[in-house]
């Protein structure tokens, strides 16, 4: 656990601190806590229906907490609406892809860049006026290599396109933490060692939490493992740790 | 060119020919004109909503009636904007419609779907309601009677030519401004919102001020539509805000093709078109009408303004090509 340890005493970008989420009588989410750091690659794996995504949305606003905190560098943010976490460096995937299907790739990734920038709100300028958030797109597309496919409408790309333009809209904003939601989801093996290339490459200062079922990437990608079972953290370690562990078997294989 | 370059020019010569068309025609055609011209600006603001942001509004004519109201009012108990002050009155009258909207905005805009078009209904018909019962104020059922034109610097509204262009001119202006609009990045925020809101709000958008904005924009521009249809018709009355109106704009923009605004001055023009016609040579005309709705709802979901697209469609799949857009998703 060395990356738990701040340098010089920084916040950790994020902080979780006792998170729960009930729906009714089903308690999805237990008493999660959890610190992230610049540069960290942490990983939450756990059956379906453990509670992973109902975390992440816990995280991102999409649902109000029942009891804990949500902090981004230091700043309690659980009573925050999405759009606020966003504007403090957040950003995230979704496991079913939600992206802008009757527009252009490129369209796309221009809405994500304008998110944070207060000339959304111009109504008076067309929006191929704006230089720079033109040449930030192309160069985002660039290093993704989808220039080739700028003009496509979304919903005709293949699902693996539309997997990899989900991270890329992620990276759109420049956050400082990136919540990814199963990005291997539905894809080949091939496709997915691609994907786990495609996030090893990612800036070394960008936080990154991820959930992900395709064990191959999680070991590729992530420094430290957290396992979430009926909505609690049941085990944190290093890859290795996680690999060998007896309740993590118990939990992927069943007790028998 | 490019291929908007091409659209923007062929709205350009279809406007050019209706400026220079219409006035040499009958004054029957041009009392037409202006009435569809004066409508279609209440029309393109709905497009705003349903076709843009993909909020269907059923209380759009709301918006046209307090816009009405404003200037038969002022006109009649304070003679006032039948002269240079006309231009206030246009001002006064998107000014008064973006206050209602914002007011109706809060309660509505919290709903999306059928919700919306619910909560837009009932505001809709409570605004109807007002006109129908404020005897004093709106003069009830019999509405109010706008016997005086504006007149100014040299020009009567009464004049039927010299009116169609001042419709004409302001009904350009609309359509210029809400072209920026939909193509700034602010219009662009809300066909984001249309495609998918939840993402929306986590690339950082507050989506429901976005559709609170575009939504108190749409009533400014349907109060101007209700100034300019007060002295096209020469008078207001309840049924200029009930429900029946906010309907014909609805189906007028889906007719014409949600989300192209121009589909929604098609679609004025063939409704107004149509209902003037077709009124003078059967008692049935009312079917017609909803026929067209229905086949265009059932063939052209689009609309009119889909129809090159469908066109393109049919051609590269009987023609043995693959279509572009296919070939472009094989991935790589």
């Amino acid at each position: 656990m060395t990356q738990a340890t701040p340098q010089n005493g920084a916040p950790p970008v994020l902080e979780l601190k006792g998170l729960s989420k009930s729906f009714g009588g089903l308690h999805a989410v237990r008493d999660v806590s959890l610190q992230i750091f610049a540069g960290d690659r942490k990983a939450i794996i756990g059956p379906n229906g453990a509670g992973k995504t109902t975390l992440f949305n816990l995280i991102t606003g999409i649902f109000p907490s029942t009891s804990g905190q949500v902090l981004l560098y230091g700043e309690d943010v659980t009573t925050w609406p999405s759009h606020k976490r966003t504007a403090l460096g957040m950003a995230r995937t979704f496991q079913i892809t939600s992206l802008f299907p009757k527009l252009t790739v490129f369209d796309n990734v221009l809405l994500a860049i304008e998110g944070l920038r207060p000339s959304k709100f111009v109504m008076w300028r067309f929006m191929s006026s704006y230089r720079d958030v033109y040449d930030k797109a192309h160069q985002l597309l660039k290093q993704a290599s989808f220039l080739d496919r700028k003009d496509t409408e979304v919903r005709y790309l293949s699902h693996g396109e539309q997997r990899q333009l989900e991270i890329i809209l992620g990276l759109a904003s420049d956050p400082k933490i990136l919540l990814l939601d199963e990005p291997a989801a539905g894809l080949s093996s091939g496709e997915s060692s691609e994907m786990a290339k495609f996030l090893l490459g990612l800036d070394p200062n960008l936080a990154i939490l991820l959930i992900e079922h395709d064990m191959d990437v999680v070991f590729d990608v992530a420094d430290e493992i957290s396992v979430l079972h009926f909505g609690q953290m049941l085990e944190t370690g290093t890859p290795e740790q996680i690999h060998g562990s007896q309740k993590v078997q118990e939990i992927y294989l069943g007790t028998g | 060119m490019t291929s908007q370059q091409i659209k923007i020019l062929m709205v350009v010569v279809a406007l050019g020919a209706l400026a220079v068309i219409v006035p040499n025609t009958n004054s029957f055609v041009i009392l037409l004109s202006t009435r569809a011209l004066a409508f279609a600006i209440l029309v393109m603001s709905l497009d705003i909503l349903l076709g843009y942001t993909g909020l269907a509004s059923l209380g759009q004519a709301a918006y046209l009636g307090v816009g009405a109201y404003a200037t038969a009012i002022l006109a009649t108990t304070y003679q006032f904007g039948l002269g240079m002050d006309f231009w206030l009155v246009i001002l006064f009258g998107m000014l008064v419609g973006a206050a209602l909207a914002a007011v109706f905005g809060l309660l509505a805009i919290r709903a999306t779907g059928v919700y919306f078009l619910m909560i837009t209904l009932a505001l809709g018909q409570c605004v109807w309601g007002l006109a129908y019962r404020w005897n004093s104020l709106t003069g009830g059922d019999n509405g109010i009677n706008l016997r005086v034109k504006p007149k100014f610097a040299g020009l009567d509204l009464g004049h039927d030519v010299t009116f169609f262009y001042v419709v004409f001119f302001l009904f350009a202006l609309s359509l210029l401004a809400m072209y920026v609009l939909v193509q700034s990045p602010f219009g662009r925020s809300l066909a984001g919102i249309r495609e998918r809101e939840l993402r929306m709000q986590i690339l950082g958008y507050n989506t429901w001020l976005h559709k609170y904005i575009a939504f108190i924009i749409a009533g400014g521009f349907g109060g101007l539509s209700g100034v300019l249809w007060a002295h096209t018709a020469g008078i207001v009355s309840p049924e200029n805000v009930v429900l029946t109106t906010s309907v014909d704009a609805l189906l007028m923009a889906v007719l014409g093709g949600a989300g192209t605004l121009v589909g929604g001055v098609i679609g004025s023009f063939i409704v107004f078109g149509l209902r003037e016609y077709l009124s003078t040579l059967v008692p049935w005309w009312q079917y017609v009408l909803g026929a067209v709705y229905v086949l265009t709802i059932l063939y052209l979901p689009f609309g009119l303004m889909g129809i090159p697209e469908r066109i393109r469609q049919w051609r590269a799949s009987s023609g043995k090509q693959a279509d572009p857009k296919t070939l472009a998703s094989v991935p790589s």
